[in-house]
């Protein structure tokens, strides 16, 4: 188990160097200078040899490289080519947006997915019919295809929640969830329909194992082999691949972002990607990644916690 | 987003003739819709440039945000653009956008993961590690970062999109390829002394493109919803050039004053990428069941014989504790799996099962549990035990008073439960024991299967357990209910043979004990003789023999039983050779007309083909369904 973790943690440690250096490497390596890109077409060669000056651009690639990896970890990750606001600063005051964005929905929809899922494993057609349509109707629409529907429904119809915007939660707790309300529903409807799809198909394989057999003939009630046998063995790998969707889950909240107008990380990248403010993408990015990190650690930590076989290897 | 491309496929899309696969997806009307809407659309947009009524940037500002008309079919948009032109143009952009993120990801995971499968070892392992961190990085990252460059463009991120998928095509294509490996026409091929490449190429590549076609549509639909979603965010795309995702865009941006547009572009979209869905499930489903319908061609050799029902009845004597009267069990279609199985089991008694596998042994058995598996049902007939009728299989509930130990204890008892808590559901199951005592009671059974150290063992889970020691907490859970009768279905047949001797030891000891009858299921004529009073001979879902232990092993009135003795290394007829039974047990369905048995007999004559023949009662308790079974007594008197 031990050596499990630390294999992991390792991976993690390469994954968080290696994204944000995707970045960084992609910029040198493309032709054209970033500095010319920034000034756009009318700038003079001295105007933009300046700028490379200033930006560090014209050392060595290698020298380049070691600044930025020293800065990286002494958690300096630069200054906004755009306002020359910190990238920290820019990431600390987005990142909790971000947070609730995020955090709320995978809750919900794993909660909500992980009962749908046992419905409709254990209660007929009837959920188990709305649940392949809701999954299929999950994959086929994207994210922010629901997000504008939402708008429409509730915002611009309805006028019962907000189209756009965040309140945050010191301002007023109230606003702020009903500033959430559609993104949750937005990004979470997909998740949930597909975390409801896994666990139906898992339970439905753990009830015709042999031991489940075994249980019902030695008199165990239906309830306990549902709830404490069939559910916590098929939580084993649903738990895994809630682990997996979080990846997909924020590419989503990118999208749920913009249309919201939530002053969040996605919105910040989206902003970044079109004024090519690579500082802010690399600082991002990192974050991101960590994020991905942090949940797959989760996961395999509760998948531990599931499964006694995995504890017990050494 | 990416998830629905990230699973793997079940193992049996493999192998499947194009044929079959072809006739088998003819009958999925949802992936055919599928398959032709999307050839509708492709066609479509190639056809733009004829077929649309305007360009795609024919800005009218005279009919600004009409709805749809004669002159615009599908209506205009803000800057009086056509919207149906520009839904036909922007598609060539998303169809390109699929083409070259699917190619990328084809041109780097496929042959990557063929090699990585058949050379294995140190490239595999540094493959592997490579597609786990590729697997890892948040698409979208990737995508906007190539966006931020300066060379950064629609081509540029639809090949960066191409490269993450890459490492999930790997998987499949290693995980399709691995097993094909040891398959025995690569072997040979490789013997004869073909090249690595042709290999890959002609044997391997036809075996894995099933699992690719289903993960390459899959991953369309996914590429369709990532492209519109940048294209939504106004990347890759300028605004004069169409792009599905931008006209969504557009239409959010007037959503108060038309939301008409929103219509056609999203659900233009929706369709599509739920085409890419479901033509992906039909393709695995329909691999899925040409192979399977290969395989079962190739099982079902005969044609199926008539099946009648027999007549002859047990009738329940005073005393028995157990009594089957006639049972038939059948699968979904009615097709017979066994027929008319009768007999009693005393109080006390313990009663053998004997037969090769496939007779219907273990059906038997969950039939007397009540918990048929999935799929079979109670055809006839009735099971009373202890003076009432029970038996509703198939219902998932069990008849009370009867334990059932399972024939592979390491499969039968839950992973993730200690022996200890596992023992004392049960327990608590059958008594109104709180916690603490239920453990005790827990403690004790473990003690009475001889368990030596109960309370170290009790924390333990199963997998940490010896084949001997699992079997022995299945028979304590199975004690845990207090039985009268103990269901044990060939209990020793996974276990060791000094280990199989111990926990028969039990079983006996624990029969004395507990004064419990025992019905034990084996094809073992040793456990039977060394374990119980009276045996029941099975053969094709019949009963076919029945009588004292020492009868049929003296003296056997059938000659499936007295083949099946001598086909047994341990109980062999003294001076006989040890024989092989010629042939094999019928498959149910293919069982011939009159005797089953009568294509492997060396008695068979044609009356045992006549008709059906009868369990016939003989005195001192004995039965034979043999035409012939006199000839076989002055055999023996002989």
């Amino acid at each position: 188990m031990a050596r499990l973790l630390l294999r992991r943690l390792a991976l993690c440690v390469v994954l968080i160097v290696l994204v944000p250096s995707i970045t960084f490497f992609f910029e040198a390596i493309t032709p054209g200078n970033v500095a010319s890109l920034l000034l756009g077409t009318n700038a003079t060669r001295q105007e933009v040899q300046q700028l490379s000056a200033r930006l560090g651009l014209d050392q060595p690639l290698y020298e380049q490289y070691w600044h930025w990896l020293a800065r990286l970890f002494t958690g300096n990750l630069g200054t906004a080519y755009l306002n020359g606001e910190p990238v920290t600063a820019v990431i600390g005051q987005r990142l909790p947006v971000t947070l609730s964005v995020l955090g709320g929905s995978l809750i919900l929809a794993s909660i909500l997915g992980v009962g749908l899922g046992v419905a409709s494993a254990t209660r007929g057609r009837v959920i188990a019919r709305t649940v392949d349509v809701g999954s299929i109707i999950g994959i086929a629409a994207p994210s922010f295809w629901i997000a504008i529907g939402l708008v429409l429904l509730f915002a611009v119809t309805l006028r019962v929640l907000p189209a756009t915007g965040y309140v945050t939660f010191n301002a007023s707790p109230l606003q702020w969830l009903r500033s959430l309300i559609l993104p949750w529903i937005a990004l979470g409807l997909g998740l949930m329909t597909f975390i409801a799809k896994q666990t139906r198909d898992q339970m439905l394989a753990v009830l015709n194992r042999d031991f489940i057999r075994t249980l019902r003939a030695n008199g165990v009630s239906q309830r306990s082999i549902i709830f404490r046998h069939a559910l916590r063995n098929a939580g084993i790998p649903v738990v895994t691949m809630i682990g997996l969707s979080f990846v997909g889950a924020l590419s989503g909240s990118v999208f749920v972002e913009q249309v919201f107008v939530l002053p969040g990380l996605g919105s910040e990248l989206v902003l970044a990607a079109t004024t090519h403010d690579l500082p802010v993408i690399e600082g991002i990015s990192l974050v991101f990644t960590i994020m991905v990190v942090v949940v797959s650690l989760a996961a395999d930590l509760m998948y531990a916690a599931l499964d006694p076989r995995v504890r017990s290897v050494r | 987003m990416t998830a629905a491309a990230t699973g793997p496929p079940p193992a049996e899309i493999r192998g499947a003739s194009w044929r079959a696969f072809a006739r088998s997806f003819r009958r999925h009307w949802l992936g055919m819709t599928a398959a032709a809407f999307l050839l509708l659309v492709l066609m479509a947009c190639l056809a733009a440039p004829i077929i649309a009524p305007y360009p795609p940037d024919a800005e009218d500002l005279s009919s600004v945000l009409s709805g749809p008309s004669l002159h615009h079919l599908l209506g205009t948009d803000q800057l009086g653009e056509d919207v149906l032109s520009r839904l036909l143009y922007g598609g060539v952009i998303s169809i390109e956008g699929i083409g070259e993120a699917l190619g990328v990801a084809v041109v780097l995971g496929v042959p990557s993961g063929l090699l990585s499968a058949y050379r294995g070892r140190a490239l595999d392992a540094v493959l592997g590690r490579v597609a786990d961190l590729g697997l890892a990085i948040p698409a979208i990252v990737i995508l906007l970062m190539v966006f931020a460059l300066p060379v950064g463009g629609e081509t540029a991120a639809m090949m960066a999109l191409g490269f993450i998928y890459a490492p999930s095509i790997y998987r499949i294509v290693r995980g399709a390829a691995l097993p094909l490996r040891e398959a025995e026409y690569v072997t040979n091929a490789r013997m004869v002394g073909v090249s690595t490449p042709r290999i890959l190429w002609r044997h391997i590549l036809p075996g894995v493109a099933g699992p690719l076609a289903v993960n390459l549509t899959l991953t369309a639909g996914v590429t369709l919803t990532v492209q519109t979603g940048l294209n939504y965010l106004g990347l890759g795309v300028s605004p004069p050039t169409p792009s599905w995702g931008g006209m969504i865009g557009d239409a959010q941006s007037v959503l108060d004053q038309q939301p008409w547009l929103l219509v056609p572009t999203g659900l233009t979209v929706a369709l599509t990428i739920l085409s890419f869905a479901l033509l992906g499930d039909a393709i695995r489903d329909s691999l899925a069941e040409a192979w399977s319908l290969e395989t079962r061609r190739a099982r079902a050799g005969r044609a199926a014989g008539k099946v009648t029902e027999p007549q002859a009845v047990h009738a329940a004597g005073p005393g028995a504790l157990l009594s089957l009267r006639g049972i038939s069990v059948s699968d979904r279609t009615g097709r017979p799996l066994t027929t008319d199985v009768s007999f009693e089991v005393k109080a006390g008694e313990a009663v053998g099962v004997v037969g090769e596998s496939g007779c219907g042994k273990t059906l038997t058995a969950l039939a007397v549990v009540g918990l048929l598996p999935p799929g079979t049902r109670l055809a006839g007939g009735q099971c009373w035990f202890d003076g009432e009728r029970r038996l509703s299989p198939g219902q998932g509930k069990r008849t009370p008073g009867i334990g059932y130990v399972a024939q592979d204890p390491a499969v039968s008892l839950d992973p993730c439960f200690t022996v200890g808590s596992a023992i004392a559901e049960v327990v608590r199951a059958h008594s109104h024991l709180r916690r603490s005592a239920a453990r005790s009671h827990a403690l004790e059974l473990m003690a009475s299967v001889r368990i030596a150290a109960p309370a170290e063992v009790a924390r333990l889970y199963p997998h940490q357990l010896s084949g001997g020691l699992a079997q022995r907490v299945q028979i304590a859970m199975a004690l845990a209910s207090e039985p009268r009768l103990l269901v044990a279905d060939e209990p020793t047949t996974a276990l060791d043979v000094t280990i199989q001797a111990e926990v028969l030891d039990l079983l006996r000891a624990l029969r004395a004990e507990r004064k419990m009858a025992l019905l034990l299921i084996t094809h073992d004529w040793g456990v039977v003789a060394g374990t119980c009073d009276r045996a029941v001979v099975m053969y094709a879902g019949q009963v076919v023999e029945e009588g004292t232990v020492t009868q049929l092993i003296r003296d056997p009135l059938h000659p499936y039983t007295r083949a099946l003795l001598r086909a047994n290394p341990q109980r062999r007829v003294p001076g006989g050779k040890l024989l092989a039974i010629p042939g094999t047990v019928p498959v149910p369905g293919s069982w011939v007309p009159g005797c089953r048995f009568a294509p492997r007999c060396s008695l068979a004559a044609d009356d045992c083909r006549a008709g059906d023949v009868t369990l016939t009662g003989l005195a001192d308790g004995r039965a034979t369904r043999c035409v012939h079974y006199a000839e076989l007594i002055a055999e023996a008197s002989r």
